[in-house]
């Protein structure tokens, strides 16, 4: 390590894996934790006093669905007490008559709130939950009438990748400040169902002219932050701003990891909070070391003068395609593994032709019995 | 629906931008720097940027804020005018502040 570590700013809290919605791409891992491994409200709590002392200036809760915690409000206050910026990442299902009302009293700052598709069919489709929708809609509109600032996440796939104009309209009459079009990222669930989720290339090619056009458009009105599917890139995503550089990832059980996908790299080994301080694991971690800064990068990353631009990209895609953690992430041009990432794009098109049931999703079940992709 | 039609808000000379409700500029002891904090984003401002976030407080128009940065720096006011006005039409469009 050439550079200093500095401290975190952000941090990603899920807080349990259980969902009332089984969409196919979530981003927890295929092997879902249970309730009993879930860490207590104390354990939290000091997780969070510690994460603001090493200078964690937001957190992110999410899940699963974190509105299941039923000690999420006291979660809440705790952060709040430390001038944390706090986030809710919730799915908006299901959320009791007041909850919203007692989670901004306690001092939550921003809700972000997933449509899973912009016409209540598709919503209920891909969330595999009946009745989602309407319920998402009195969701974001009682978080309005806290004043909260609303944030509408979709996240988009061949299955809902035409009605993002809709998405648009929609976030707009739900008084939203942001919109995040995110294009569905191939980890975790979404890898094992990446031949049922892959959009057409062409489609891919509109969507990206009418979200520039409505970001144009709708400048000063609502932000439209567009995350753009990998697979079709010439560079890779600067994942996670750099491993382990600025942000981090707590498990449901406590254990923390550099990025939300960083378990599906075997020969890491991550720490769990409580066994060590959030400290210790911060600076000292074997996992968050493997792959900080630039001296671990191979080439073409190693003499690449985009390397603190890119920070060679996906760690967790690396693994997925290529089989090794370190080689440059194949949504990169200058990798020499670039080319299988059209190869899979093609594959997953002709699985959308040839087979009669192209909509079939493995979706996400706790305990469902689902074989490790390697 | 619960807004049929929004509308950017610009900057003019009466404007009273406010800071808005959940963005707080807060001390961080940790880096020893002034931190801006909005939903999803941390933002760094430098000593100008903070002397005119400062101001934002609702009180103050823009004219009144140009007058004061100008004393502040001690610069002519038509001279700061087009900087000060470009800063917060910018923050206005990233929910930062209110106008």
């Amino acid at each position: 390590m050439t550079d200093p570590v500095l401290p975190p700013i952000g941090m990603l809290a899920e807080l349990t894996h259980r969902c009332p919605l089984q969409c196919a791409y979530c981003s927890n891992p295929v092997e879902l934790l249970k309730a009993n491994r879930e860490m207590d409200t104390a354990g939290w709590l000091s997780l969070f006093e510690q994460a603001a002392d090493l200078g964690v200036l937001q957190v992110h809760l999410s899940g699963g669905e974190p509105t299941l915690r039923t000690d999420l409000t006291k979660l809440v206050a705790g952060l709040a007490r430390r001038g944390v910026y706090t986030n809710l990442i919730t799915a908006g299902v299901g959320i009791a008559e007041g909850r919203i009302e007692a989670l901004a009293d306690a001092g939550l700052d921003h809700i972000q709130l997933s449509f899973q598709g912009a016409f209540a069919a598709t919503t209920e489709k891909i969330g595999n939950a009946q009745g989602a929708h309407e319920k998402k809609l009195e969701t974001a509109r009682r978080v309005r009438a806290t004043g909260l600032p609303l944030t509408i996440n979709a996240p988009i796939h061949r299955h809902n990748m035409e009605e993002v104009p809709q998405f648009i309209e929609l976030a707009l009459s739900l008084g939203a400040e942001r919109l995040e079009i995110a294009n569905v990222q191939y980890a975790g669930w979404a890898l094992l169902n990446r031949k049922a989720l892959m959009p057409e290339r062409e489609a891919v090619e509109r969507q990206v002219q009418i979200v520039e056009e409505a970001q144009e458009r709708l400048r000063g009105i609502m932000t439209i932050d567009f995350v753009t599917p990998d697979y079709f890139a010439i560079y890779p995503k600067p994942c996670m701003g750099g491993w382990a550089r600025d942000a981090f990832m707590v498990a449901p059980d406590g254990a923390v990891l550099p990025c939300h996908a960083a378990a599906t790299i075997k020969s890491l080994h991550f720490e769990r909070f409580g066994d060590w301080d959030l400290a210790r694991i911060w600076h000292k971690s074997s996992a968050f070391n493997a792959f900080r800064g630039t001296d671990w990068m191979l080439e073409p990353c190693r003499s690449c003068e985009r390397q603190e631009i890119d920070w060679g990209g996906c760690r967790c895609q690396a693994m997925a395609i290529t089989g090794n953690a370190a080689a440059t992430d194949p949504a990169c041009i200058k990798s020499p593994l670039h080319a299988r990432m059209g190869t899979l794009i093609n594959e997953a098109m002709e699985t959308a032709v040839s087979d009669a049931k192209p909509d079939a999703f493995t979706y996400r079940r706790i305990g469902k019995a689902a074989e490790p992709i390697t | 629906m619960i807004e049929t039609s929004r509308s950017r808000a610009v900057v003019s000379m009466q404007s009273l931008p406010i800071l808005r409700r959940h963005v707080r500029l807060q001390y961080d002891g940790v880096r020893e720097a002034w931190a801006l904090l909005s939903p999803e984003k941390v933002f760094w401002p430098n000593e100008v940027s903070l002397d005119i976030l400062r101001l934002c407080d609702g009180r103050h128009s823009v004219t009144q804020m140009i007058a004061i940065l100008a004393d502040q720096y001690a610069a002519e006011q038509e001279e700061i005018a087009p900087d000060i006005s470009a800063f917060l039409q910018e923050w206005s469009d990233k929910f930062l502040v209110t106008l």
